[in-house]
């Protein structure tokens, strides 16, 4: 039989061992031989998820439901597979912004935010208080047993003054003040805290497996046997088979997954206290390990209970305590009370520190730095207040716990209220997760997911918990508010079937979810929140050192920095603080006056690990001049990002465009060169065309005037030819500057109905000379009348004479002939101008209308004209809507072509 | 280094997946059946087995090539 | 004896006026309006000097003045190119060719005269 004041004295000396520890794992941090910087220290540390109710609440829900406890833990070890790319990045992201808790986290990732890091630690508080309420009541409900031998508890409650988890309360108090505030600055390791967390799930783990076995293999005759004996009974082997609820089972794993990231206690231990990434590694399948090892004997456990104390009022959360008392097992019974103790004290600890840090930080400094009239900001120990925040939030928190845990008393099972929490933090999933993979959830958008979520959980969840406790109407949950029945909190809209917690996961859940992803597409996020959500969501990508620092423009004293943070900071420590970065950096901080960015950035991101990331932001403002970027500026600065991210699959495209640039530069280089080298062609068939009629005009003028005795005939005979070659000349000119004219567009159009006929008959009468001179017959083929086409008179005579003298100058030299044809074809008339010449080869047939171009080697033969006649002819023709084209097969002629369109009367 | 941190991550992944699969319906009704094998009521052994063999597979994908 | 010119141009008003020059300094002369005409007049007229055009069709001064200084028992004849196309290219062109002089159109007819004279008297 055990004493009352031997289980006083033990759980006091086991209190005091947890002192010891952690003084002794602070002392060997502080010189140097950390004891938690190895991986298994680290997933040991994450144990701190197990508590009381694992440790007495398992039992319970596997002698109640069965199977249905494991989702718990099930959640978990699935979540571990992901830890590896989730986990990962939120401690990565966590200690390149000095991040202090889980309200720092996502108030920092949506533009370090107040308000945000305000309604976190809000609904954190609000969360977790029960979860830590129900330690204390699994610590005093394990007092009651083991002390009075109480097998029916909480028929009497204690008088505060008599009640032990009071003063466990403020025992652990004393704990969570002397090593989780001991540093100011909250992202520095409280080494000794974890190395005694590691050790309190070390003790659970054993003392569990004790009993474990002792019920298993001591009470009975192992596994075989307790199960063939429970399942000779018909009501127990109802636990060996799943309920039909896989909706809360799948909502329970969903549920257990969101806690092991998202309690602010598994935040603390695994990304503030995580002290090297690669810890993270050995914890992903140690913890799962961990979680399976405690839930071994679970089932026996339970079996065995619910077999030894058949048809007996007792509670099966008490099972494992009272298993080993009822067969005077007084020593195991006093371990496995302190099993139950390690398991709720590490909870208590690490939770009450987490919140704490949130409270002071994200809730308490924030309004008070805002409260100019306190003038807080100019005075100098701010470090001090800071402390003092912090110690009497954990007394107040604990207090608040202990409070609940005597209002609520008895009227829930260990596993319930947990769930309640659980529920509450799995309202941070959308902004967290969605802030480090979604770059477009914004600060409103994480405000009005977190609150409707909020609201939606307090309503179905603690509220009708209040109402079974007797503190509201019981109406409330049978009838609903005000008699309307829509909005029963149990069966929201009518939703019935489904356990409280799917049901208030469900609707939460969706207006959490909703909220947060309408509002963030609807909303126009601010400068800061596109800065911190590159940060957040790039982490990897980005350079540590660099990441940061570019964003910030403004002016600030390095002096004026340092006085900021030694109000916070011990002055010397800063000094080195400093004086160290200074050399890092190579410059000299005595002498240089101005701060650079990344200095600035520096100084906000020690600030934010004594007083969050919203709070840092407040204080740096307020000795920094800050302009404020431009919504461009920020956008290019994150262009710049991106494209450094996007660096080797750019430069691969880039170096691919900068070929086909090159293959294009040398297409147009050759094309260059080809019209270079036609030019000079022109002008060298130009000069020669020129030059030609000038030879025989200045041969002439010197004849004349050298011979002043000419025969007057012959006088006559080389003025003629004087006159001819001028004219010839003049010619060469005209067209020269016609197709100038053409090209530039400055030609001016004539334009008049025309008989196209007449101007055939015309242009044939004036050439008729050539006709005969070269001897060619001449055969005109034209109809007796056409309609007018609308044209220029005197071009179309020009394409014409071309055309003709073409001809003429191609022609057969024997037998010479030319054809003209006018053809209507109803909407056109075409013009066909055919010889009986050589003809000329296909592959010149379009060349030949190219100016410049002209059949043949110009340097050797001699061009029959200038190049530009036929280019000339199709300008004028295309001018008219009309075509001209050539076709001829060598050897046989070729025929020129020539439409107009007839001249619409309409 | 890279693409094998890559593909760690991604059987990490796939293990979550085939977890998720395991633990949910329909395969947990599959195994609910009212029946006893060594002495162990079989849903049991099912989760444990299925639960052990994920924590195997996980330890060997994180310490394979992970010793330097 | 007079000496012996063959003028050689498609252009038949620049032979007219080179056949009038020509001929009143004295100078027997034949003309002729291609390269074919030129290299069958060369064989029976065997000129002296040959004023030749470059461009011709067919065959071009080039071709003809290469001809003439393929066959050995024609090395004497002085050749003097005209070309109305001054580029530099077929100055050497003609010269590599073994033309002795080159005369750019329009020319000055005094020069011509007096280079003609200066080749005919070396």
């Amino acid at each position: 039989m055990l004493q009352g004041g031997v289980v006083l004295l033990v759980s006091f000396l086991y209190i005091g061992l947890l002192f010891a520890i952690a003084y002794y794992g602070d002392k060997r941090a502080d010189a140097g031989r950390s004891l938690i910087s190895n991986p298994y220290i680290y997933a040991l540390s994450l144990g701190v998820y197990c508590t009381a109710w694992t440790f007495y609440g398992s039992v319970g829900r596997a002698a109640r439901t069965g199977i249905d406890f494991l989702p718990i833990y099930l959640g978990p070890t699935l979540m571990a597979a992901l830890w590896w790319f989730v986990l990962r990045k939120m401690i990565r992201i966590s200690k390149l912004n000095r991040i202090t808790s889980i309200a720092d986290f996502i108030a920092s990732r949506y533009g370090k935010s107040s308000a945000l890091a305000g309604l976190v630690t809000v609904i954190a508080v609000v969360g977790i208080t029960p979860y830590i309420s129900l330690q204390l009541k699994a610590i005093s409900n394990s007092f009651e047993v083991i002390w009075h031998q109480s097998k029916i508890i909480g028929t009497a409650a204690p008088t505060i003054a008599s009640d032990t988890a009071f003063y466990i309360a403020l025992l652990l108090a004393a704990f969570a003040i002397l090593f989780g505030t001991r540093h100011l600055d909250a992202t520095e390791h409280h080494e000794g805290l974890v190395v005694a967390i590691a050790f309190e799930s070390v003790v659970k783990l054993l003392t569990f497996l004790a009993v474990g076995i002792f019920v298993t293999y001591g009470l009975y005759d192992g596994v075989t046997d307790l199960s063939s004996r429970a399942f000779a009974d018909p009501e127990l082997t109802a636990l060996f088979t799943a309920r039909d609820a896989y909706t809360d089972w799948a909502w329970f794993t969903f549920l257990s997954m969101m806690a092991i990231l998202f309690l602010p206690r598994q935040f603390h231990i695994a990304v503030v206290e995580n002290v090297n990434e690669q810890h993270l590694n050995k914890a992903i399948w140690l913890f799962p390990l961990y979680l399976l090892a405690i839930n071994l004997f679970v089932i026996p456990i339970a079996l065995g209970g619910l077999l030894h104390f058949p048809n007996e009022a007792v509670d099966p959360d008490t099972f494992v305590l009272l298993l080993p008392m009822a067969e005077g097992q007084e020593l195991l019974a006093l371990l496995v009370f302190l099993g139950g103790l390690s398991a709720a004290t590490s909870m208590v600890i690490v939770a009450t520190i987490a919140l704490t840090t949130m409270i002071s930080n994200d809730l308490i400094m924030p309004v008070l730095l805002r409260w100019q009239w306190l003038e807080l900001a100019k005075r100098d120990d701010l470090g001090g207040l800071i402390l003092t925040i912090r110690r009497l939030s954990i007394i107040i928190i604990l207090m608040l716990s202990y409070y609940y845990f005597r209002l609520i008393g008895n009227t829930q099972p260990l596993v319930s209220i947990g769930l309640v929490s659980f529920a509450a933090v799995a309202q941070f999933a959308p902004a967290i997760l969605g802030g480090i993979y979604w770059k477009g959830g914004s600060r409103l958008g994480a405000l009005v997911g977190l609150s409707l979520g909020f609201m939606v959980w307090g309503y179905t969840l603690p509220l009708p918990a209040l109402a079974e406790a007797n503190l509201l109407p019981a109406s409330f949950i049978t009838a609903g508010p005000f008699g309307i029945t829509l909005l029963k909190p149990y069966q929201l809209f009518g939703l019935q079937g489904v356990n409280p917690i799917s049901h208030a996961m469900l609707w939460s859940m969706m207006v959490n979810l909703g909220g947060y992803v309408i509002v963030s597409l609807l909303s126009q996020p601010r400068v800061l929140e596109h800065r911190q959500a590159t940060l957040f969501v790039d982490v990897f990508e980005l350079d540590s050192e660099n990441g940061t620092a570019k964003f910030w423009r403004g002016s600030a004293t390095i002096d004026s920095l340092r006085s900021l943070l030694s109000r916070f900071l011990d002055p010397k420590r800063v000094s080195d603080m400093f004086t160290d970065y200074a050399k890092a950096r190579g410059f000299d901080w005595t002498k240089d006056i101005i701060a650079d960015a990344d200095l600035v950035d520096f100084v906000e991101k020690q600030l934010a690990g004594v007083i969050g990331a919203a709070s840092a932001r407040v204080m740096v403002s307020s000795v920094v001049k800050e302009e404020s970027l431009s919504m461009e500026e920020v956008m290019d600065i994150l262009d710049e990002t991106s494209q450094v991210i996007a660096h080797s699959r750019e430069l691969e495209q880039k170096s691919e465009t900068l070929e086909a640039a090159s293959v294009e530069l040398r297409t147009a280089n050759e094309q260059l060169k080809e019209l270079d080298s036609m030019k000079d062609d022109f002008i060298s068939t130009v000069t020669h065309e020129l030059r030609t009629p000038l030879t025989s005009i200045r041969a002439f003028s010197e004849i004349l005037s050298d011979n002043p005795d000419l025969e007057i005939e012959q006088r006559s005979q080389f003025s003629a030819i004087i006159l001819k070659e001028s004219e010839r000349l003049t010619r060469l000119i005209n067209q020269v500057l016609d197709l100038s004219k053409i090209e530039s567009g400055q030609m001016e159009w004539i334009m008049s109905e025309v008989d196209l006929r007449a101007i055939i008959s015309e242009t044939v009468i004036s050439t008729d000379r050539l006709f005969q001179d070269q001897n060619i017959e001449l055969i005109l083929d034209l109809p007796g009348q056409v309609p007018p086409v609308m044209a220029d008179r005197d071009r179309i005579i020009q394409v014409l004479l071309n055309l003709i003298s073409n001809a003429i100058k191609f022609c057969a030299t024997e037998n010479g002939q030319v054809e003209i044809w006018l053809q209507n074809y109803g909407d056109i008339l075409q013009v066909d101008v055919i010889d009986n010449g050589t003809g000329i080869h296909p592959d010149d047939q379009e060349v030949i209308f190219e100016k410049f171009r002209q059949v043949g080697d110009t340097l050797t033969e001699k061009p029959q004209g200038t190049g530009l006649g036929l280019p000339i002819c199709r300008h004028i023709i295309d001018h008219f809507n009309g075509k001209l084209w050539v076709e001829s097969n060598p050897g046989s002629g070729s025929t020129f072509s020539f439409t107009l369109p007839i001249k619409n009367e309409v | 280094m890279e693409k094998q941190q890559r593909v760690r991550g991604q059987r990490l992944v796939a293990i979550f997946i085939v977890g998720c699969l395991l633990f949910n319906y329909p395969l947990l009704q599959l195994f609910s059946v009212n029946n006893i094998i060594g002495g162990i009521p079989v849903l049991y052994i099912y989760v444990f087995t299925a639960w052990l063999a994920l924590i195997i597979l996980m330890a060997l994908i994180i310490e394979r090539r992970d010793k330097k | 004896m007079a000496k012996k010119i063959l003028v050689v141009d498609d252009e038949v008003n620049i032979v007219v006026s080179l056949e009038f020059l020509v001929k009143r300094a004295g100078y027997e002369l034949r003309t002729a309006n291609n390269g074919e005409q030129a290299l069958a007049q060369v064989a029976q007229f065997e000129p002296d000097l040959i004023l030749l055009d470059v461009m011709m069709p067919k065959i071009s001064g080039f071709e003809v003045c290469r001809r003439i200084r393929m066959n050995s028992a024609w090395q004497h004849i002085k050749i003097i190119m005209l070309t109305a196309k001054g580029r530099e290219v077929e100055m050497t062109k003609g010269l590599d060719l073994g033309a002795d002089a080159y005369v750019i159109k329009p020319f000055s007819t005094k020069e011509l005269m007096a280079e003609i004279k200066k080749h005919l008297e070396d």
